[in-house]
């Protein structure tokens, strides 16, 4: 029997209200179709806030030679050719209207001399593409997007946590949650579910992730049935704050490069020199954040075990005027002044290539009715994503998925949710109040932060995973009798509880396809196979649910059109 | 780390509910450039499990971990704990002008129920989308706000007199202020300013000024300049018998 608990209705139901989110629901809600969007945080508070350097977009404001064909061919080099190529094609081809949407809407960006939005240079990119509003795009993004939702009409269900998608037959009906604030359990009915949970980085230890970024809606959907992609594609920002210890891993944007910033080591070298001479300190960032590593490793890091990053030798104006946000951050949480001197800066988890497998243009998972967009979902990335082509990613496919999730509820029957299905998630959610004695879920989140930290970081070897596997098999076994203490009354222990099963999801999911693929590729480097594998940049590892265990296979890339293969070939010179 | 042993910190944490609450003694230890929220977090990871603390970046970018340290508005997670003298206990208590739902956490959904009294950003019929730097300054100063709520928290109107009904608070004059300077809007909000968010009832103390952790002069840039935007709608009978002449589609 089930207790009592609400339910809601909708057309569409969105979870997560990010960048993606709010663009899906807006999107959705311009169908005329009835839009939730649900949140674990307060609304405008989403992981989004912090993307600081920008929006990509090939509107060639600045340099007038760029247009999408060159975005696509740097995103697609970027993610060293394991991206959707599809996706690749309709991000770099639409951005753009989506940036000036964006401004219609409200968004001030920082400008040009002749009036347009500025745009400013980043790693991989091979002219000034983006759009920036000093180093608080994110904010500027998703205020605009947030006020536009809100004026709309959407129904926000905030500090709201979904535990589970409820299905109907193969086809999705609506999800299950809980209200932080008081405990209580909540159902919604929808005929469309629209995952928009961004990413998985509190997994790992030095992260410059929000809480929030405990990957449940790729555990989600892997527990609905659903495809989880390039999984082993785990993207180390190359510059966190590495001192004080409290800050650890809090991102220091790519603009600090963008605008002039040089990455030395402890003897005042300009090692990029040696790892990529000729992009430099706007290498990618995958090649940025193993170089310093290996500065590190052999013994040229800093004091506190990093690399130096100058911007100094710029005029203290303009660094306070480009870069306001890591001026006070420095100031305040590190004493330093970076209009003086170096900061010190080493590699933090930062963003997830891989995610939920889904359709280009719709996109759609394999679960009939369950989309994903931004960094929920696989495909446009690749091996590496480039900075800048998350926010412009957000916009182009929240907004792709905001459109087919509302076709698709307006073509789909209203699913029946079965009071089992219901029974279960409560069952699922209670148990950690009533067996006794178990461990606390902040010890076991610690240890998972430390097994993926030491063994599944930047350098991986087939000893070093197969030792994080057995690890996290522990875990999970742990994490099964974990107890809570205290009430449902808006009770963190017990949040963490739930949200350490999708970690160890993800964290599985992440070190078996690493595991799998013996190549090193993009942001995946396996010490014991250091090369690039022809045979396997044909390849995506998937995983998938199949009698509750997780299933590993191989399913290959696909095929571009010749079009797009010619326009690769046009300008293989540049690497 | 050295293996010097840890000094420790003790800290006066508010623990309750709508109810009741009282203030609860733990000790943490005391590391180089540790922030209070760090402090919050091992108290939640160590003794007390179901400690409830909003926060999400831990970077002073979200505005989530508001709180009042040693009496002070202030986010946790730029608060330093080098920075507060140690020689007594650090208190912290949730925001004062907001009801507590628990611990820490209070209830700050009245905010956004302010905000949708606002009408939106409406650009002018026709134009051209060109703006500069110089007219988007300006404006860019109020869109740093990052939603903290210390603001409203410590405006008196609010905290002291509950005006939440008849009045907007400091963030939302901001938010207005954001929209009403916009180089390219089309709506004037200085009936709304005036009837709805109440913005007469600011007297100027400046407090929100104060306590804003991304130094934004709400007062001196956002309030006094909407302040004389109502005062020349309303009360200047020549600008008002222009506008009447003009038209000048305004709402």
């Amino acid at each position: 029997m089930t207790l009592a608990h609400e339910t809601h209705e909708h057309d569409v139901l969105i979870i997560g209200a990010g960048g993606a989110g709010l663009r899906a629901a807006i999107e959705a809600l311009a169908q005329g179709v009835r839009v939730g969007v649900v949140c674990k945080s307060l609304l405008g508070k989403a992981h989004t806030v912090m993307a600081e350097g920008g929006i990509a977009a090939a509107m060639a404001n600045v340099d007038a030679s760029d247009d999408w064909r060159a975005h696509f061919r740097d995103t697609m080099r970027g993610g060293k050719f394991l991206n959707n190529w599809r996706m690749a094609q309709l991000h770099a081809q639409e951005a753009p209207e989506r940036v000036r949407e964006l401004e219609q809407w409200g968004a001030l960006f920082d400008r040009t001399e002749n009036g347009e939005i500025l745009q400013r240079a980043f790693g991989g990119h091979s002219f000034k593409r983006l759009c920036h509003v000093g180093d608080r795009t994110g904010l500027e993004m998703i205020r605009t997007l947030q006020d536009r939702g809100v004026n709309l009409g959407i129904d926000v269900y905030m500090e709201c946590a979904i535990t589970r998608l409820m299905k109907d037959g193969d086809r999705i009906a609506g999800a299950f949650g809980y209200w932080r604030e008081q405990g209580r359990f909540v159902v919604f009915k929808a005929k469309s579910v629209v995952i928009c949970t961004g990413g998985i980085g509190k997994a790992w230890k030095i992260t410059s992730n929000s809480w929030e970024y405990t990957g449940d809606g790729l555990a989600l959907a892997y527990d609905a049935g659903a495809d989880l992609m390039d999984m082993e594609f785990v993207q180390f920002h190359p510059t966190g704050m590495v001192w004080p210890p409290g800050v650890q891993g809090i991102l220091v944007t790519e603009a600090v490069r963008g605008e002039g910033g040089v990455l030395r080591n402890k003897n005042g070298e300009r090692f990029m020199e040696r790892y990529d001479p000729k992009r430099l300190d706007l290498s990618t960032r995958d090649v940025v954040a193993r170089s310093i590593y290996t500065e590190v490793r052999e013994g040229r890091g800093t004091e506190h075990g990093g690399a130096f990053l100058d911007i100094s030798h710029k005029p203290a104006e303009y660094i306070k005027r480009k870069l306001p946000s890591m001026y006070h951050q420095f100031l305040e949480l590190a004493d330093v002044d970076i209009t003086k001197g170096p900061m010190e800066v080493g590699p933090t988890c930062h963003y997830m290539m891989g995610g939920i497998r889904v359709d280009a243009e719709t996109a759609q998972s394999s679960v009939p009715g369950l989309f994903a967009s931004g960094e929920a979902a696989a495909g446009l990335h690749g091996a590496n994503r480039l900075g800048g082509n998350s926010l412009s990613d957000l916009l182009v496919f929240g907004r792709r998925a905001g459109l087919a999730a509302a076709e698709h509820a307006k073509r789909s029957p209203t699913p029946t949710i079965d009071s089992l299905q219901i029974a279960d998630a409560e069952r699922e959610m209670l148990l950690p109040f009533e067996r006794g004695g178990g461990e606390s879920p902040y010890a076991i989140h610690e240890e998972l932060q430390d097994v993926m930290q030491r063994l599944v970081g930047i350098f991986r070897t087939e000893e070093d995973l197969r030792q994080a596997l057995s690890g996290i098999e522990k875990l999970q076994e742990r994490t099964a009798r974990v107890h809570v203490e205290g009430s449902r009354l808006f009770n963190p222990g017990w949040h963490l509880a739930r949200d350490l099963q999708s970690m160890l999801t993800v964290a599985e999911a992440v070190t078996r396809s690493a595991l799998a693929r013996r190549e090193s590729r993009g942001a995946h480097s396996r010490i014991d196979y250091p090369d690039l594998d022809d045979a396997w940049g044909k390849m995506h590892n998937v995983v998938v649910k199949k009698a509750d265990t997780m299933k590993l296979f191989e399913s290959p890339v696909i095929e571009m059109s010749d079009d797009l293969k010619q326009l690769l070939i046009e300008e293989s010179g540049t690497k | 780390m050295a293996a010097v042993p840890m000094a420790e910190t003790t800290l006066l944490v508010f623990r309750g509910d709508r109810e009741s609450g009282k203030a609860v003694e733990y000790r943490v230890p005391f590391a180089p450039g540790m922030v209070v929220l760090d402090a919050l977090h091992l108290i939640q990871a160590r003794q007390a499990p179901d400690l409830a603390v909003r926060w999400n970046c831990k970077a002073g970018k979200c505005g989530s971990c508001s709180a009042e340290v040693n009496g002070r508005p202030r986010l946790t997670c730029k608060t330093r704990m080098d920075s507060l003298p140690r020689d007594k206990p650090i208190t912290i208590f949730p925001m004062k002008a907001f009801p507590i739902i628990k611990d820490l956490v209070t209830d700050v959904s009245w905010n956004f129920k302010v905000n949708r009294k606002i009408p939106p950003f409406r650009p002018r019929p026709d134009v051209e989308w060109k703006m500069y730097q110089r007219d988007v300054d300006r404006v860019q100063e109020f869109r740093k706000c990052i939603e903290c709520f210390l603001c409203q928290n410590v405006c008196h109107v609010l905290r002291e007199h509950g005006k939440e009904e008849e009045f907007g608070g400091p963030r939302f004059f901001v938010r207005v202020a954001s929209l009403d300077m916009h180089p390219l809007d089309d709506v004037s909000r200085a009936s709304v300013l005036k009837e709805e968010l109440g913005l007469g009832l600011c007297n100027i103390t400046k407090c929100c000024t104060e306590v804003c952790p991304e130094n934004i002069h709400i007062t001196d840039n956002a309030i006094i300049p909407l302040k004389e935007r109502v005062v020349d709608e309303y009360y200047d009978p020549l600008l008002r018998l222009v506008r009447k002449i003009r038209g000048a589609g305004r709402a």
